[in-house]
């Protein structure tokens, strides 16, 4: 185990991340913090539920949009932000400006993780909720679980909601 | 600032260990940092740190993870196994630069 910089103090280091939100903006940052942990050495797993689940559905994956209703950040007047095609365009900004930075897609990044030795979990119960089967998730997916394995797996790990 | 010795030569490191100056790296020095965190260099290792070597010299900056699997022919499976304790910060360090800013 590391302490992040490669050198061994003897206490394991884990990151345990929930992704509820299946928004490209709400996607980004919880699998950028996996990635980043597992780049440093330090272990990761990632529990998606709710809308989440939108990141490691099949169909879903490389269609998730940028979320502007309801967003008080959305660079644009609110009353305009649900209007026809606002999304869209939101969208295909926000995916260009990632391209340009050389950030993988979303699809890519999970590919990355699970090279990586993350482990990638999907909600029961949301998978329930949303009428979803196994099958209908992206292989990377490692096991379906309930919200009591989440904690049994997470066992000292720092985690974060999102 | 902290003084260490790798493959007879005397490094300045900062404090996390890694190279102050990546011009006092050498092959020898890359042997002692690595054997420090436990690995023993291979050619596939080898494969990795002179792409980085190669890459900060260019670019200025070392490179991310993605970065050295997409422009090298070590998968990220691969550079996993190579540094299992964190191929991210560690190709760098014993590449003898610092840590890499990008988070990819």
């Amino acid at each position: 185990m590391t302490d992040g910089n490669g050198n061994d103090h003897g206490m394991p280091r884990k990151v345990a991340i929930i992704c509820s939100k299946g928004s490209l903006d709400m996607a980004y940052p919880g699998l950028i913090l996996a990635n980043a942990a597992r780049m440093m050495g330090i272990e990761a797993m990632v529990f998606f539920t709710f809308w989440g689940l939108d990141i490691i559905t099949e169909k879903k994956v490389d269609k998730l949009k940028a979320g502007m209703v309801g967003n008080p950040s959305a660079p644009l007047p609110h009353m305009l932000a649900g209007l026809p095609g606002m999304e869209s365009f939101a969208t295909s900004m926000m995916k260009k400006k990632i391209q340009g930075l050389d950030i993988p897609d979303i699809r890519e990044l999970v590919e990355t993780l699970d090279a990586a030795g993350t482990d990638l979990y999907a909600c029961k119960m949301a998978m329930d909720m949303f009428g979803l089967e196994r099958e209908d998730l992206i292989p990377e997916v490692k096991e379906v679980i309930g919200a009591m394995d989440f904690f049994q797996h997470a066992e000292g790990a720092q985690t974060f909601f999102i | 600032m902290a003084e260490k010795t790798y493959g007879g030569a005397t490094v300045e490191v900062g404090p996390d260990g890694f190279m102050e100056d990546p011009g006092q790296w050498t092959k020898e020095i890359a042997e002692g940092l690595a054997e420090e965190v436990g690995i023993s260099l291979t050619d596939r290792h080898w494969v990795v740190l002179d792409f980085v070597r190669k890459d900060a010299e260019d670019q200025g900056e070392p490179p991310g993870v993605r970065r050295i699997t997409k422009l090298t022919d070590v998968s990220m499976k691969e550079i996993y196994q190579l540094f299992p304790k964190g191929p991210g910060i560690l190709a760098s360090k014993l590449a003898g630069y610092g840590k890499p800013q990008g988070c990819v």
